[in-house]
């Protein structure tokens, strides 16, 4: 495990000789920003294979699957892509629209060149004709100089077109992006077909994330046994968590898939609860949760997923109903509204977790989440109803003493300031969306 | 070729025609919109579900093989 810390001097973590072994920190060896010369000096110019195709091979026997949530294999779609014809079309997802993440920021803050050096590789092996980088933000000092240095040195095949994505949950989700980037509202659509088959303007679009291209830009590099070298069998590699303690700062890590979460979070008497993979993630409660590995096998078996990597440990003198209530408000504001069931089932389902965590409450409300939770669940064009369902009835199992104890008109936590973290304004008309 | 009704719940906008032609497959939840039965339509129904796809306001209705 390896720390990079926002804002504060990074950590050496234990276990030093073995991971180095593993050959961690693999993707934030440096914690200060890497201009061209220093990533040239590091790693080379991009290994471009000459010809498409070439490195899809390696990139299926070094299992990389997707750092953005779905860890879906990404082999898969570089080769869905890669046997269309015509014009084709690679994007770099940066927009990191989980409130809660930090690493791809952090990512391309620091390592610009080695996700630029993804995007083209990406390009060449489908045989891409546009290239593009999707951020939250208009492009950054780090990203416009990078972009410029290796244009002056002729590095990319492609040149760069960057979109910004506007400030909602879902506009990181592929087939909002897509409509972003044909000029329309980021909102999600209706799938099949796919991005991958029928995406911008029609083309065959691949999409990654940012920290996805990295790895692939290293296995490029150092090849498929090298990043099996860390990691599980079913899920190779590193990935970059964000994670959030109890009196500590937030912090972006480089950590080995199946690494024990007990050594990423605190799990003593400081804490509540754990959230695992954000906010369509999952509470997992701390004594029965304690054995579980950063990875998805070992998640699965509580309900739970990596998802983008957001480790949360809920402090103890926090109400994790108040903190499941807030952001259940947040995620039923971020509803694109498209689809009835998750337009008319969400706020419900957020009133009634405000109502539980609140003083006192109708016999009937938990009933009521129940149903409505079933009502929208698998009902949406894309996966913003299932993704809040999940976090909203692990809530309601894991804090469960706490329902009873509000329902007395009581309450454990010492502390009402929030934890979780949310964006300071919810937009909510419809010019937002662009 | 046995066929599957699927909503595009972008498009759908709750008129509520599918559930009243094909109650044996649709039904409504509480805010109007359908709930489809997700089993390959049975032959007996295929006319009614044929029915129900063209009369749908919104076009948001399909049939799909599998």
């Amino acid at each position: 495990m390896t720390t990079a810390v926002n804002e504060s001097a990074p950590e050496s973590a234990p276990g030093g000789a073995a991971r180095q072994a593993a050959g961690l920190p693999r993707l934030l060896p440096a914690l200060e920003q890497d201009d061209l010369r220093g990533h040239l000096d590091r790693y080379g110019p991009p290994p471009y294979r000459g010809q498409p195709g070439l490195l899809i091979g390696d990139i299926e026997t070094s299992g990389l699957t997707g750092r953005g949530g779905a860890a879906f294999p990404v082999y898969r779609k570089l080769a869905i892509v890669a046997r269309a014809r015509g014009r084709k079309v690679v994007v770099a997802n940066g927009a990191e629209s989980e409130p809660a993440s930090r690493k791809d920021e952090l990512l391309l803050r620091v390592v610009p060149n080695l996700v630029l050096d993804g995007l083209q590789l990406a390009a060449e092996a489908v045989g891409a004709t546009e290239a593009h980088l999707y951020l939250h933000s208009a492009a950054t000092p780090e990203i416009a100089r990078a972009l410029a240095e290796r244009s002056a040195r002729g590095l990319d095949g492609l040149p760069v077109t960057i979109t910004q994505a506007p400030p909602r949950f879902l506009a990181g989700q592929e087939s909002a992006l897509v409509n972003r980037l044909a000029g329309g509202p980021a909102r999600p659509a209706f799938q099949p077909p796919r991005v991958s088959e029928r995406g911008l303007g029609g083309a065959p679009t691949l999409v990654q994330n940012v920290e996805t291209l990295a790895h692939l830009a290293l296995i490029a590099r150092y090849g498929p046994r090298w990043f099996r070298a860390a990691g599980t069998d079913a899920e190779p590699g590193s990935m970059l968590a964000t994670v959030y303690r109890p009196e500590a700062k937030t912090q972006v890590v480089e950590a080995e898939i199946g690494t024990p979460l007990r050594t990423l979070l605190s799990s003593g008497a400081e804490t509540r609860a754990w959230l695992v993979g954000g906010y369509h993630g999952t509470w997992l409660p701390v004594p029965q949760a304690a054995g579980l590995t950063l990875d998805n096998d070992s998640l699965a078996k509580h309900g739970a997923a990596v998802g983008a990597g957001v480790l949360v440990a809920l402090p103890s003198d926090r109400c994790g109903l108040t903190e499941a209530a807030r952001v259940t408000g947040y995620l039923a504001a971020e509803s694109a509204g498209q689809c009835g069931p998750c337009l008319n089932g969400l706020p419900r389902i957020a009133a009634a977790l405000a109502e539980l965590a609140g003083p006192r409450h109708r016999q009937q409300v938990r009933a009521d989440v129940e149903r409505w939770a079933g009502l929208v669940t698998g009902r949406g064009a894309c996966h913003h109803p299932d993704g809040t369902v999940r976090f909203v009835r692990s809530a309601l199992t894991v804090f469960a003493p706490e329902i009873s104890l509000h329902a007395r008109g009581q309450c454990s936590a010492t502390s009402r300031r929030p934890f979780l973290p949310l964006p300071d304004g919810i937009p909510t008309s419809d010019d937002d969306w662009t | 070729m046995a066929q599957t009704l699927r909503v595009n719940p972008i498009d759908c906008s709750g008129h509520g025609v599918c559930a009243e032609l094909l109650p044996e497959l649709v039904s409504l939840d509480e805010w109007g919109y359908p709930i489809v039965d997700p089993r390959p339509v049975p032959a007996a129904l295929d006319r009614e579900a044929r029915r129900a796809v063209a009369a749908c306001p919104a076009l948001a209705l399909k049939l799909i093989r599998g």
